[in-house]
């Protein structure tokens, strides 16, 4: 049995419904495992929700979660990836001290060499924003770092696969039966 | 569904009537076919009892005495009749009082529906007077939960309640339902759930896999079988008693799934787990290949994973995919029906005999009953055992009883000995052991099947967790058998103290009441027992009597069960002594 941890991406298509996001994470709270990020969303398909969690776990714990989490009434369908298998982003928004774009000129180019984007400027703050890898964000936010970041954020992981997920056939077998 | 031709087929409504939402509620009981139904008023859910109250010629309402004996009884109900059981009780401290019944029924795969009231829409979130989020509190113990907030939603939701609950792998549904969705008014037309898109009750079975069980059983020179409840809750009992006929394969089960076949039959050699049979346990770990029907690998069932049934080829039978490879690898998964499986497989397996490997059980069954069971059964030593009280009802009731127990050893004792000749016989409290599910439970099961006997066996530490039922049984009169093994300890606890604590009998002595004398402040005839001589009268008496009644049997009190396979020992390491 393979024991070694990854980073594994879990694709959860569900109906919309209030108290689901309850019902999953509390599979994963009864094994004592962190989700470490997390995202909910519409998904392609019109009354289709889907979650993206990100959880550092066995390959052998993941297929039996997996399996516990489509058992779920209105789990429709329910996937695990690797990094490998999915193209994959972060988002992160930095605020920072107006007064440094004027005298710090370093912090343009910056700006400029990490593909980032500035949301907005007024007299006081502008609002950098960043997509990308973890170790892209990361890399931005340590060049940052010794201007003076006044707030920080960053979002969960979100990710399409490079395989197709069948979940428009799933439900039109359903629509037919 | 194999599991809905039990049930009355739901009724479709013809016309639409405009109701309210709580008569929405009883209509919707009423058309799935439910007839009665255990709970407990309060304010919350009082616009349903109103409605419950104009339909009582239709639907009947039993009143417990706590909301955890209204969940417990409808499980009773649930697992002799295979129908679904329906509790119902006010918000807050009433469907709190419902969780443990909840879990007790996710566990042990049981189809029950709980409607609890809830405050008014307006005030959820604000900590109103007997405002508790049973909806958050229940997620994690029920196969699904939903509120509703407003009329309209009664019928849908209450139909797909029902279809959740006894469809596929059966469990607990909880709908609580805001006390302004009880008074509004509702278009109401009810129409049965017929399926879920996002849920498939009952995955199709492979041919391919049952093609590859099938050579490994063919194969075989030591095959075995374990099977559990999936066996009573697909009604394979036939099935399953066919195949082993069929192919000469030996076969235990475990604690919830006894009684799906007779006891006595050649075939079956008894229960596996803690408390189970020697030789099942032990030869669990000299079988080639082991085919799993129903059952889910329980730690009870299986010890130390690391040992067990290594040297086998495991094939599983089970229609929840999640349970698969979750605590035993298996070599061929056939996921889907338990009774489609067993009649397919059937045809594939060549018809069989396996005297040889069959004499290996009855040689051990010989050691055993040698050194444990006789004793138990035909003690000579001074002090009444809790294995002569389950003969003498065995004797007297011929193995048509419906036995139900509470959790401990008298329940241990009553699963290896009680003699079955029906299914659906052994209502217990497997997965979660709950004390205190006992004697709710047979009030649920006596209602549901009145024709049959109905013996609650409970120790004396169980019975008082919820003996306040007994208000239940003398307000309906419930027929319920009750025999009390009480050796005033809480007898497992101080079992495993000996053993794996030097002795050191932490709060398991019970200084205990008068047991008889509070039966009789019910008007519940009671007789105890204290000597050998006057048992068999006793259990005579007690079955004979039209109506409810009580049996104090006070055993040996420092008596342990065996064999026993020790916590996290291998199953082929069970102890004798």
């Amino acid at each position: 049995m393979n024991e070694e941890k990854n980073l594994y991406t879990v694709s959860i298509y569900t109906e919309d419904n209030v108290g689901l996001l309850n019902r999953i994470s509390a599979i994963f709270q009864r094994r004592h495992i962190n989700i470490e990020s997390l995202s909910s969303s519409v998904s392609e398909i019109e009354g289709v929700s889907r979650f993206t969690l990100l959880v550092f776990i066995t390959e052998e714990q993941m297929r039996k979660i997996l399996g516990q989490i489509e058992k779920q009434v209105e789990v429709i369908k329910a996937y695990y990836h690797t990094d490998e298998q999915t193209i994959y982003q972060e988002s992160c928004l930095f605020k920072v001290k107006s007064d440094l774009l004027f005298e710090e000129r370093q912090i343009q180019n910056i700006i400029k060499d990490s593909n980032a984007r500035i949301v907005t400027v007024n007299r006081e703050f502008f609002v950098i924003e960043k997509s990308g890898r973890r170790h892209e964000v990361d890399l931005l936010y340590r060049e940052l770092k010794p201007f003076g970041i006044m707030q920080f954020v960053r979002s969960g992981r979100i990710a399409v696969t490079k395989e197709k997920m069948n979940i428009t056939d799933l439900l039109a077998q359903f629509a037919q039966a | 569904m194999s599991v809905q031709t039990l049930t009355q087929p739901a009724e479709s409504s013809t016309e639409t009537i405009r109701i309210s939402g709580s008569e929405a509620v009883v209509r919707s009981l009423i058309a799935e076919g439910v007839d009665v139904l255990y709970g407990y008023p309060g304010g919350a859910i009082m616009p349903v009892y109103d409605e419950l109250y104009k339909f009582r010629d239709q639907i009947h309402h039993v009143l417990t005495r706590h909301e955890q004996g209204a969940a417990h009884a409808a499980q009773g109900f649930a697992r002799i009749s295979g129908r679904v059981g329906v509790a119902i009780a006010t918000s807050g401290p009433g469907a709190t009082n419902l969780v443990t019944g909840i879990a007790d029924a996710q566990i042990d795969s049981t189809p029950l529906i709980c409607i609890t009231g809830q405050v008014g829409a307006h005030l959820l979130g604000s900590d109103a007077f007997q405002e508790t989020d049973i909806v958050g509190i229940s997620t994690p113990v029920t196969k699904w939960n939903h509120q509703i907030t407003c009329a309209e939603e009664i019928p849908e939701v209450l139909a797909k309640a029902f279809y959740i609950a006894k469809s596929g792998r059966p469990g607990p549904v909880l709908i609580d339902i805001t006390k302004n969705a009880q008074f509004e008014m509702l278009d109401f037309k009810y129409k049965p759930c017929t399926g879920i898109r996002s849920y498939t009750p009952e995955p199709q079975i492979k041919h391919s896999d049952l093609a590859d069980a099938a050579a490994l059983i063919n194969g075989a020179k030591r095959p075995f079988i374990v099977w559990g409840q999936g066996i009573i809750l697909s009604q394979a009992e036939q099935a399953l008693k066919d195949f082993i006929e069929h192919t000469g394969i030996p076969a235990a089960w475990t604690i919830l799934g006894a009684s799906a076949i007779n006891t006595d039959h050649p075939l079956n050699v008894g229960m596996v787990g803690m408390h189970g049979n020697y030789a099942p346990n032990i030869l669990t770990n000299e079988c080639d290949v082991l085919l799993a029907v129903g059952m889910r690998f329980d730690d009870r069932v299986t010890g130390n994973l690391d040992t067990y049934a290594k040297q086998a080829k495991i094939i599983h039978i089970e229609i929840d995919p999640a349970e698969v490879d979750k605590n035993v690898k298996t070599d061929v998964a056939v996921i889907g029906d338990a009774k489609k499986a067993l009649i397919a497989l059937r045809e594939m397996c060549t018809q069989n005999t396996h005297p040889q490997w069959l004499n290996r059980f009855t040689e051990l069954h010989e050691v055993e009953h040698e050194k444990i069971i006789h004793k138990d059964l035909f003690p000579t030593k001074e002090g009444l055992t809790m294995g002569e009280v389950i003969r003498s009802i065995n004797e007297h009731t011929k193995g048509e009883a419906a036995v139900v127990t509470d959790v401990g050893q008298h329940q241990m004792i009553a699963c290896r000995y009680a003699e079955f000749k029906r299914t659906k016989s052994n209502i217990t409290s497997g997965g979660l052991g709950t004390m205190g599910f006992a004697l709710p439970a047979a009030i649920g099961a006596k209602m549901a099947a009145p024709e049959r006997a109905v013996v609650a066996v409970i120790g004396d530490g169980g019975y008082q967790m919820n003996i306040q039922e007994l208000g239940t049984i003398f307000q309906t009169k419930a027929a319920v058998k009750i025999v009390l093994l009480n050796n005033n300890f809480l007898g497992m606890v101080r079992q495993w103290q000996q053993l794996f604590f030097d002795k050191r009998y932490a709060s398991t002595e019970l200084i205990n009441p008068e047991f008889g004398l509070i039966a009789n402040a019910y008007h519940i005839p009671a007789q105890k027992v204290t000597q050998r001589a006057d048992l068999n009268q006793a259990v005579a008496e007690m079955l004979a009597h039209d109506g409810p009644y009580f049996l104090e049997v006070v055993v040996e009190p420092e008596a342990n069960v065996f064999p026993m396979i020790p916590s996290g020992a291998s199953v082929s390491d069970i102890r004798l002594s």
